[in-house]
């Protein structure tokens, strides 16, 4: 029901918690239209939704787990991915979509986001970069681009930021994408592809923030940001992501970069221990039943 | 916009309606639906919401193609277009 008492309702509605909504995202603010085109691609995927599992960390992105109205995960500060990580593993029929910003990704939780890459866990990390920490007032992150003014960078940023399509191609990620939050259509379009695919899926989505970071940047409302994406987006497909560096503003290269086919974790779990107990096992019963021989025989 | 050379099934194809819908007191009045509409039906409304910002509002309905764009790029999920003939049928059947 809608503040006014009317019954009126969207499309998308069936899966966000209405009683939240108005979410607390900012005017202009592009996580909302993120936060759509995810829903609306798990739609079309026809995945149960009761097997959907979304899981976030702290930060303004953070708060999608909170609005969307299937299982969910707020978890603490840059943790998303081994909360998922534990998920998966321990029921590997869910659907694990870890949904976050740039600063839980990419900053505290860089480590985590390296070694998931690198063992190749199946699950959909969508990472909505804004270039700041918005949340707190926007400070200076691991992201913003080199001269962008921020909170505690008044002057221009000197630190060298991360290409974080390049970071995650280089720890091992099986799907890697960018788009700007202007192209939704294909972004729908490749969050749909990434959730049917089996692996390590990262998704960089470029976000406005005019409250904090525009507003520091001559780009103070978020039409202004949209308006910079459409004019200086450039469509690469199968671009080299060492390529892709992000400078303000300069040109943004988005599309998909990699899509290759390895093996999963588990694949490779499941391999071990059918070598290990034979092909016949599962690996369930495996565990179980070498459990069982050791209390045998430890009696 | 000009056309030179005639599809043949020109007086066949319909292009589809729209309607659409605003649920005013959702909208933040970022103007993205207004801005990116490429037939620009929306514009900003006179009128403030109950949070005060002017939300949008359907200038030139009957222009709606149902390309459902705004419905996708609000971060405010307030935008709902439906094909006009959805919308008759459910009038029509209840």
């Amino acid at each position: 029901m809608n503040d006014d008492g009317s019954e009126q309702t969207q499309e998308m509605d069936q899966y966000l918690r209405e009683d939240r909504m108005p979410h607390i995202w900012c005017p202009g603010c592009g996580i909302g239209s993120v936060l759509h085109c995810f829903l609306s691609a798990l739609v079309k995927t026809d995945i149960d939704a009761d097997k959907v599992c979304v899981v976030s960390g702290i930060g303004c992105t953070g708060r999608a787990a909170g609005y969307v109205h299937l299982d969910s995960f707020h978890t603490t500060h840059g943790r998303a991915i081994p909360f998922a990580t534990g998920l998966k593993l321990a029921n590997p029929e869910l659907q694990v979509v870890v949904f976050s910003g740039d600063g839980d990704l990419v900053a505290i939780g860089g480590n985590h986001l390296i070694h998931a890459a690198r063992r190749n866990i199946d699950m959909t990390i969508i990472c909505v970069n804004n270039f700041n920490y918005g949340m707190t007032g926007g400070q200076l992150g691991p992201t913003t681009p080199l001269d962008a003014r921020t909170a505690t960078s008044p002057s221009g940023n000197y630190e060298r930021p991360f290409n974080i399509p390049y970071l995650a191609a280089a720890s091992g990620a099986t799907y890697v994408a960018r788009w700007t939050s202007m192209h939704v259509r294909r972004l729908e379009q490749t969050i749909n592809e990434a959730l049917l695919k089996r692996g390590f899926k990262f998704i960089e989505v470029i976000a406005p923030c005019p409250t904090v970071y525009g507003r520091m940047n001559r780009q103070p409302t978020g039409m202004d940001q949209m308006r910079y994406y459409q004019e200086n987006s450039v469509i690469q497909h199968g671009a080299d992501p060492k390529d892709v560096d992000i400078d303000l503003n300069g040109k943004i290269i988005v599309g998909k970069f990699i899509d290759i086919d390895l093996p999963t974790y588990s694949d490779l779990q499941l391999r071990v221990e059918q070598k290990a107990f034979g092909p016949e096992e599962s690996k369930g019963e495996a565990v179980k039943k070498k459990a069982a021989t050791a209390a045998s025989k430890s009696k | 916009m000009k056309i030179w050379r005639k599809a043949l099934d020109l007086n066949k194809v319909k292009p589809s309606r729209g309607q659409i819908e605003i649920m005013e007191d959702r909208c933040k009045g970022c103007r993205f639906c207004i801005e990116f509409c490429p037939k620009h039906v929306l514009e900003e409304s006179k009128a403030f919401n109950a949070k005060g910002y002017h939300p949008a509002q359907a200038a030139q309905p009957e222009d709606c193609v149902n390309c459902g764009l705004c419905e996708m790029l609000c971060p405010e999920f307030a935008i709902k277009v439906t094909e006009e003939e959805k919308v008759k049928e459910v009038v029509r059947h209840g």
